[in-house]
């Protein structure tokens, strides 16, 4: 079995150029999505002429940017929250997201990634600019095409977080922890503490 | 390959992502400045009825709590609970 593996990877990876080529293409290589199904309009046009074709869902929107053959210049953002988006297509030169791996930079040409995020920091930077949100926790995908979408269930401008109720929480947290017994109050204290800490660290840094 | 993946915290202590993320946004909206903290208030209302069902008849239902829908579940219902209802009154009901 394995001694046909090296023949048939061979295979699949050489058929573009020769043969049959591989049987899916990588998605770093799509095109732009096509907005109707070139096809099934040509079938309709044969059966009834003079109708016009129904339209898909997908007619409405704008089709999924192509991914450029070489690097862009900028990243599009799209931030959204579950009552607001906060930025729509914002093209800027690098945003740090609070990956649950550390803080992730995302600069145009990354490669793609869904990373989830945990209670941080997200910063967006265009040029000079720097505009920072406190993000609760979400995920964060970065295309081929450099179109970055985090979706996070809060975030707030990090000079509206109050410092007071910040350490009162961290200490109320804290002491919760210590008194706690189920697991399951020990772990929501322990995001308390997570939560809270990661506020400070805003707050203050 | 990731099948012993470790765990974050809170899933080995049986709690969903959803419960995770909803906790700390209800926390990170607590910490926040007087204006936007009253707004935000607003954001984390979940209107609902509960009734009970005694013999296959709905009792009346116990109306639209305004605030943590997990705890208000685990305190009111029993096995024999069930969501539904049409009252539509709402009372201001903090669970902290």
């Amino acid at each position: 079995m394995y001694r046909q593996a090296r023949r048939l990877l061979m295979l699949r990876s050489s058929g573009g150029p020769g043969g049959n080529g591989p049987a899916r293409s990588l998605s770093t290589g799509l095109p732009a999505a096509p907005a109707e199904d070139a096809t099934f309009v040509e079938a309709w046009k044969k059966v009834a002429p003079n109708i016009e074709p129904p339209t898909t869902p997908l007619s409405f929107m704008k089709p999924r940017p192509a991914t450029p053959p070489s690097i862009p210049g900028k990243l599009t953002v799209n931030f959204v929250l579950p009552y607001q988006s906060e930025l729509a297509n914002k093209e800027v030169d690098m945003v740090i997201v609070p990956a649950t791996t550390g803080q992730m930079g995302v600069l145009p040409g990354h490669v793609p990634t869904i990373a989830e995020l945990k209670p941080g920091v997200l910063s967006v930077h265009d040029g000079s600019e720097v505009a920072k949100y406190f993000v609760s926790s979400g995920f964060a995908f970065v295309h081929a095409n450099s179109v970055t979408d985090i979706v996070a269930v809060e975030a707030i401008p990090v000079d509206q977080i109050d410092p007071a109720l910040v350490q009162k929480g961290l200490a109320e947290f804290n002491q919760r922890l210590s008194s706690a017994s189920t697991d399951v109050e020990k772990a929501e204290a322990q995001i308390g503490i997570d939560v809270h800490s990661a506020l400070n660290a805003a707050v203050t840094g | 390959m990731s099948s012993g993946a470790a765990v974050p915290f809170w899933r080995a202590a049986g709690m969903t992502y959803i419960t995770y993320s909803n906790i700390c946004a209800s926390l990170v909206r607590n910490c926040l400045k007087e204006p936007h903290r009253a707004e935000a208030a607003s954001r984390e209302k979940v209107h609902f009825a509960v009734s009970k069902w005694v013999d296959g008849k709905p009792e009346k239902p116990i109306f639209n709590y305004l605030s943590c829908l997990h705890k208000i579940i685990k305190d009111e219902c029993s096995s024999d609970c069930h969501l539904g209802g049409d009252d539509v009154h709402e009372i201001n009901y903090q669970c902290k």
